[in-house]
This record gives structure tokens, sequence and C-alpha cells, in this order.
């Protein structure tokens, strides 16, 4: 009996430390969302209010006054754009890897790896120029290829990482019964490693939504995501909180929610098979 | 064995596409970046072209924000990893153990990764580091001290909190997962033979953690080393060069100066500086992904 009360009692104060740090860690975008349905007064107001009447005004606000639909419908497009490249290029290189893997199998890997710790502004100038000359400054298809290429690399390894767990058995069995290599991917592969796949696409859409380099960069008015949106309220018309929190709640609320939602694939791919 | 060849010929042919993709992407820019930095270029005076040697090096490093910007980038990439390792594997132990609303708490905390860094810098600058209507100057004037103009007087620290935030959810996320698959048995067995807490993390965790570890150090430095989007937003690399780091130097030169060839020879050497780290980071990987 005392052992149990004891039990009680440790799971209660961990679960007051522990909802302390969530709710300590989950407070800005708390306060982000609250100062959203407040009025201007009321965002800037000290002390801070936490208890106010609602309004929607602000949302409806951009609505009207900006093209939000536009910026988000640029982000829409170019993240899950890029991502279903990243994955038509992905899967293949992968599948050759993990199933045919050859002396320079590993050195490849890493050499795929590396090209991610170029860092972009050391390339951010041909590219503007290239783009500049080709007509893709400010194009969605300009940023669809940036990142499909940026996000490759990880994909890749996530993707690789999974198909090394797939017992070689059932492949063999395949082949005895004359699969063919396409076949070999469509029917045996992808059903069974869907959920690798998800996450490592999962993982290329919220990275491609939240790029912020090259989307400032190289976008100005037609092609601008969401990300340039938002950074446009750092100029004094950020000084409006509460249009600018409702503005940022609007950006980010479709990639949280995307994001919660896959959680647990993402961080099981995330690993990339560190953790079994 | 004839059909195990073709395949392997078939395999070949389905990883070319991506190698050659991702080499385009690396040796083209990268060529024309090392021809730029030879050359006295500026896009505001149009036909004028000329090889300018190692000029734009020497200009660039005499230049006295570039010490700053490589000092700045050493920094921020250094103290981000030191505060989200050591916090996040502090709190993936915590939060490890079972409490009420397990689910919903872990959501909480991941949040912060999602949230795209233009915002994440925007709300940290107005909301709550204000010096006059943010919480932290409304938490100054509670406990009675000057509030802090976070920007100007502690540009750095504000600047590695604001990233801090936002990838610390995501070592605690990867180090929670490692944690689950931890041994049990083993734990309970190093408990029965009278471990505390502090014995069963130091030589069962820590240990079980590497490698998980490893990973977190890889990505956050790939995403560390090239920050630009906060300082954008924030303060702008200033006061002075307080948070300039080589991205955003080279940004100002190429964009706002117009300079290539300077801004060029500038990315070069932020690539140099990149690689001495890659090097170093994939060789560690390499070895650790070999074991497995």
């Amino acid at each position: 009996m005392k052992l149990h009360s004891q039990k009680v009692a440790k799971e209660l104060t961990a679960t007051v430390l522990c909802w302390a740090i969530a709710l300590l860690i989950f407070f800005p975008i708390f306060w982000m969302v609250l100062t959203s349905l407040k009025t201007e007064i009321q965002a800037i107001s000290m002390p801070p209010q936490l208890f106010f009447k609602p309004t929607l005004e602000n949302y409806i606000g951009i609505f009207e006054r900006s093209n939000y639909t536009r910026f988000a419908w640029n982000s829409v497009v170019i993240a899950l754009g890029s991502s279903i490249i990243g994955l038509l290029l992905a899967v293949p290189a992968a599948y050759a890897m993990a199933f045919y893997p050859s002396k320079r199998t590993k050195g490849t890997l890493l050499w795929m790896l590396s090209t991610k710790m170029m860092p972009p502004v050391g390339v951010l100038i041909p590219i503007y120029l290239l783009f500049r000359d080709t007509g893709l400054l400010d194009s969605r298809l300009g940023l669809i290829i940036i990142f499909a290429l940026m996000n490759l690399p990880i994909m890749i390894w996530m993707i690789y990482t999974y198909f090394r767990e797939i017992p070689t058995e059932i492949l063999e069995a395949g082949r005895m019964d004359g699969v063919d290599t396409r076949q070999e991917i469509m029917t045996i592969i992808l059903p069974i490693s869907m959920g690798g796949i998800a996450s490592s696409f999962l993982l290329a859409v919220i990275l491609s939504w939240n790029e912020a380099f090259w989307s400032l960069n190289l976008t100005a008015s037609k092609a601008a995501p969401l990300t340039a949106f938002i950074a446009s309220y750092s100029n004094p018309e950020g000084l409006f909180w509460a249009r600018l929190s409702a503005a940022s709640t609007l950006a980010v609320a479709p990639i949280v929610i995307f994001g919660w939602l896959s959680m647990k694939q993402l961080v099981r791919g995330l690993t990339f098979g560190a953790v079994k | 064995m004839n059909a195990q060849d073709h395949n392997r010929r078939i395999a070949r042919w389905l990883l070319i596409p991506s190698v050659v993709a991702l080499f385009i992407w690396m040796a083209v820019p990268l060529g024309m970046t090392i021809y730029y930095s030879f050359q006295d270029y500026n896009l505001l005076m149009p036909g004028f072209r000329q090889f300018a040697g190692f000029g734009n090096y020497q200009y660039f490093f005499s230049d006295p924000s570039f010490i700053a910007g490589l000092t700045n980038t050493l920094v921020l990439v250094g103290s981000v990893l030191l505060i989200t390792i050591v916090l996040g594997t502090l709190i993936a132990v915590v939060i490890d153990q079972p409490f009420y609303g397990r689910n919903i708490a872990r959501v909480l905390i991941i949040a912060p990764f999602f949230i795209m860094p233009t915002v994440n810098a925007l709300i940290w600058k107005n909301l709550i580091f204000h010096p006059v209507n943010g919480l932290s100057a409304f938490i100054s004037n509670l406990i009675g001290t000057t509030p802090i103009d976070w920007f100007s007087q502690y540009p750095m620290l504000a600047i590695i909190i604001i990233v801090s935030w936002q990838w610390m959810p995501f070592a605690i996320l990867i180090l929670m997962t490692a944690l689950q698959s931890m041994d049990q048995d083993q734990v309970e067995a190093a408990r029965l033979e009278g471990a505390g807490p502090v014995d069963i993390f130091r030589h069962i965790a820590i240990p079980h953690l590497q490698r998980p570890l490893i990973i977190v150090i890889m990505i956050e430095t790939i995403f560390l080393l090239t920050i630009f989007a906060e300082i954008y937003i924030t303060t702008g690399g200033g006061p002075g060069t307080q948070t300039t780091n080589l991205a955003y130097l080279i940004f100002q030169q190429a964009l706002l100066q117009f300079d290539v060839g300077m801004a060029s020879a500038g990315g070069i050497v932020a690539v140099i500086l990149a690689n001495i780290v890659a090097i170093f980071l994939i060789r560690v990987v390499g070895k650790t992904l070999a074991e497995h």
C-alpha cells in the first residue's frame, strides 16, 4: 500500500514537472495565437492581457487586404511539387543502393550527404544569375527545383535506411517467382516501406514549407511563399502585433497540424535507423 | 546468375538520375562561384569586368567583418548545439518517465520545430523581446529590474535563444525516442544492484544515446551553419557586425552591395569552412553507420 502511494506521488511530481516544461516550450506559440485574437490596443497593452473578448477581426483583415491565399497557394505548390520530384528521384536511387550495394555505395551515400553541407550562400550568386538569365527568378518552378535538390540527399538517406531493414529473403522469394525490377519495387518494396517513404516525404514537405533563405532571395511578388509573406511584416507594419500574429498563425497552422499528425512516422524516419 | 547481373544493371540506371542531379547542383554553381571569385564584377557597373587574381579574397579577409562573421558563425553554432544537446538530453530523460497526459505534452513540446524561421523570429522579436511592450519587459517590471533591450544589449544571446528554441524540440524528440528503446531489463538489473538514477543515466543511457546524439549533432550543424532568416528579420546583422554570420555577410555583399566578385570569394570561404566541419562529421557518421 505504501509502495503504491509512493508510486502515485512520484507520478504526480513527474506530471507537474513535465507539464511545466511542455507549457514553457509551447508558450510563445500559445501567446502568438492569443495575440492574434486581440485588438491592436489590447495586443500592446501593459501589463499583457490574458483575459479579453476575442475577435476574428485580424483574420478577416488579412484575407481582405493582402493576398494571403496567393502566398499560401505558392507554398502548397512549391512544397508538394518539390517533395514529389524528390521522392521520384530518391526511391529508385535508394533502391539501387540498398539492394545492389557495390564498393562505391558507402562513398556515394556520404558524398550525397556532403552536398547538403554546402552552404547556400556559397552558390547564391550563380543561382541568382542563372535564374535571372533563364527567367526562373521569382517563379515557382525555380524554387521547386531548388528545394527538390536541397532535400534529395536526406530523402535518399531516410528511404535507404528503411529499405535496408527489408529482409532479403522476401525479395529472393519474389525473384524466384520471376518478378522483374519494376514489379519488385511496386508490389513488394513500396507496400512494406510505405511508412518510411511517407516520413521522408513529410519531412521534405516541412523543410520546403519552412525554407527561408532561397525563398527570400529568389522570389519577389509572383512566386513568394508564406515565409516571404511573413518576412514583409518585419518592416514597420510589424508594429501591428495582432495582425502580425494572425498572419503568422495562418502561415504556420497547416504545417504544425500536419506535423503533429505525422509525428510518429517523422521521428522514426529522422533517426536514420540509429534507433530501433 | 544472368538475371542477377541484369537487375544490377537496371539498378545502376536507377541511381544515375539522383547522382547526376546532385552533381550538377553542386558542381555548376560551385564552379561559377570559384570563377566569379577571381573577377572584378559588380552588378552596379555593367560592362566592367576583369580578372582580379586573389584581390577579392584579400579584400574579404582584410575586411574586419570577416573575422566577426567567422567568430559569430562558430559562436552561434557552438552555443546552440551545446544548449539543445544538454537541455534536450535532460528534458528527454525527464519526460521519458510515465506521467498524465504524456501524449499531449509531447505534441506541445515538438511544436516549435514545425514553425517557420521567419515567424519564429518575428514572434520573439515583437511579442517577447520588445523592450517596451514585450513579455520580457513585463517580467522585468514585475520583478523590479530595468527591461532589457535584447537586440541592442545582448543581440547574439537573443539570437541564440531564438534558434535554440526552434531546435531543442528536435533533439528532445530524437533522444526521447531513443530512450524508449533502451533495454529495461538492464536498467532494472542495475537498479537492483543499487545503482541510482545518476549512475543509470551515465552508464546506461549515455552510451545508448551515442548514435542518436551523433545524428542530432549532424543534422543541426547542417542547418545551423547557414542560419539566415532569424538574423535577417531581427537584427539585420547588427548592431555593427555583432550578429553578422558568414551567411549574412555574404548576403549583404551580394544582394545589397551587388559585389559579385567579393561575395563569391566569401561564398568559397564559407564552403571551405563547411567542408572542414563536414569532413569531421561525415567521418563520424560513416563510422557509426558502418557498424549498423
